[in-house]
């Protein structure tokens, strides 16, 4: 069954996403026939299972605490889109 | 077999090397020239470093052969990062960006003297199961160039099954270095979660990735993961061990447990179920149990995977704003840029899953989708625990079917990932996971076998691979596109 054209805009809004109205025709239809697919689990029998907090059996381990030096500032930079005195230039938000 | 195939192994290539027949020169050009002669019908590598692996070929040739990969070639899947070299997801929304740093993995191969020759193709993000999602478009099965070669680690699966490179590293997530194994006819080992250092993986599903290698021998498979194993004080989820070895041991008295329902039954292939019941059987005949196991909680695998994978792709995926790396589409405003970057920067399959993943994730749904997934999660992880009290390996298909025409299933959201049925409960369970090629379909397709080993157990399923692989060297076949071939002649290229 596919889902509300209107629910594809709002989680598109939330992951930052802009689709266009064949866009949201598509995903409407293909998260729709996803998620009855994923109909099955409903009927699992889970309310007395204790869902680890992560996939890793390992106890969580702290690294000795031995400085390191960091990676290159410029090296980093490299890799931006814009830069600006050494630091990444974004869009203003003010 | 060719004469030469044997030259086709990473074993065999660094014995060669050492006993002064081949310069690791000599092996990196031949490599080289079959990248150049094979790929523009294959668009299996979509960087190559013909001068840096070169001259690191150079310095090896300088010193004295010491490393367990001494000379050999290896490719990476472009989602690994490499100093200095694109490293682009096969995305549009990293391309031409280059890391900063190594990941863990390519210190480690670099220092056993592998010579790496660049970056293969994959589905983006590693979203897929055929390599078409790739925004560097498709890569083809050098055994029908009409298929694809399965994925999303397609481009290292076709690097390795033409012989470009002796091996290949890939990511598995749910299957992507297992069925693109399987589909080109070579080795994928999957290992177990924490095994290997995720520091300088591109992020897919993070409690489901793991890297691992591609390549032509179970044997080869075993020396590049002793290379690449162990603990890294840069991954908090590796696992805290000593080195990791393996030496081959006999199989007689293992008890194989059979995945009933991915041997046989709807959905299989005829000539995937006929060669998996010649394996079973060969199996048997060496001294092995054959113990049948229904599980019937696989039948939750894919959608839980489906779910859990998401929602980690949506949170994942959120780094890339275009502030501090890759693509960027300027708006007016903030808001603008985010939105224009990631719409224009991301393919539809990643919008799709991102989508599905924030759904799952959100106000309302969470609990519904994202908690319970979590929950089945375990219920599966239980269930494997519980069979491998019983079995020692767990045998079934890689993938339902051969490799599929080009374009095929591009257009149905879930025939895609429904192949994925085989793969996925070792990556939702956290467990090894083994293809070795098992035969050829009536079209001259490769077909894969999988072997599960319960969690830390690489040592048993390589051991049943590799025992299966001496009775079959069904890899010493080659892709026809791969016969035209000179042999690598020892010393002459050097």
């Amino acid at each position: 069954m596919p889902i509300d054209p209107e629910e594809v805009r709002h989680v598109a809004r939330l992951a930052r996403l802009v689709l266009d109205e064949d866009e949201v025709t598509r995903m409407s239809r293909d998260l729709g026939v996803i998620l009855d697919h994923m109909a099955v689990l409903a009927e699992v029998p889970v309310d007395d299972v204790e869902a680890p907090v992560h996939a890793s059996p390992l106890p969580t381990r702290l690294r000795p605490d031995i400085p390191e030096p960091s990676l290159d500032r410029d090296a980093l930079l490299a890799g931006a889109p814009r830069v600006e005195d050494g630091m990444f230039r974004v869009p203003r938000i003010l | 077999m060719d004469g030469d195939a044997t030259l086709e192994t990473a074993a065999s290539l660094v014995g060669v090397v050492a006993a002064g027949d081949l310069t690791a020169r000599g092996a990196t050009r031949e490599a080289l020239d079959r990248v150049i002669r094979m790929d523009a019908s294959l668009g299996a590598m979509v960087h190559v470093s013909a001068e840096r692996a070169l001259a690191r070929a150079r310095q090896l040739d300088e010193a004295p052969p010491a490393g367990p990969l001494h000379g050999v070639a290896i490719a990476l899947k472009d989602n690994i990062c490499r100093a200095g070299e694109p490293t682009t997801c096969a995305s549009r929304m990293l391309t031409g960006w280059a890391p900063p740093y190594d990941a863990t993995v390519v210190r480690r191969l670099e220092a056993a003297g592998a010579v790496l020759v660049g970056k293969t193709n994959m589905d983006e993000f590693g979203m897929g199961s055929s390599t078409e999602t790739s925004a560097f478009g498709p890569t083809r099965n050098p055994w029908q160039l009409g298929c694809v070669p399965g994925g999303s680690s397609g481009g290292a699966a076709a690097a390795v099954a033409t012989g470009m490179v002796q091996v290949a590293i890939g990511s598995d997530t749910g299957g992507s270095i297992r069925q693109p194994a399987a589909l080109c006819g070579v080795v994928g080992l999957k290992p177990t979660y924490g095994r290997v250092s995720r520091y300088g993986l591109v992020a897919y599903g993070s409690s489901l990735d793991q890297m691992g290698p591609l390549a032509r021998t179970v044997a080869d498979a075993a020396r590049v993961l002793e290379v690449v194993a162990g603990p890294d004080s840069r991954d908090a989820t590796c696992m805290d061990e000593g080195p990791w070895t393996w030496a081959p041991r006999p199989i007689a008295g293992m008890r194989i447990g059979v995945l009933t329902r991915l041997v046989e039954g709807p959905g299989l292939q005829p000539e995937v179920a006929e060669a998996l019941a010649k394996a079973m059987a060969w199996y048997e005949a060496a001294g092995c149990t054959l113990v049948p196991v229904a599980m019937p909680e696989l039948a939750w695998a894919i959608p839980t995977y489906y779910l859990l994978a998401t929602a980690e792709v949506s949170s994942n995926l959120s780094r890339f704003e275009g502030m501090r790396f890759g693509l960027r589409r300027e708006a007016d405003d903030l808001g603008g840029t985010l939105e224009r970057t990631r719409s224009e920067g991301f393919g539809a399959e990643v919008k799709r899953r991102i989508l599905l993943g924030t759904f799952a994730l959100s106000a309302g749904h969470q609990e519904a989708y994202h908690g319970r997934a979590r929950k089945v999660r375990q219920l599966l992880t239980e269930a494997h625990d519980r069979v491998f009290r019983d079995v020692d390996v767990l045998l079934s298909c890689t993938s339902p079917t051969t490799a599929f025409p080009l374009g095929s299933r591009l257009d149905d959201p879930l025939a895609m990932v429904l192949s994925d049925v085989a793969t996925v409960g070792a990556n939702l369970a956290g467990l090894p996971a083994l293809s070795v090629p098992c035969g050829f379909d009536r079209k001259g397709l490769p077909i894969g076998m999988q072997l599960q080993g319960p969690r830390g157990g690489e040592a048993i399923i390589l051991d049943a691979g590799h025992a299966y692989e001496r009775a079959h060297p069904w890899w010493t076949a080659r892709p026809p596109v791969a016969w035209d071939l000179q042999p690598l002649a020892g010393g002459t290229r050097a």
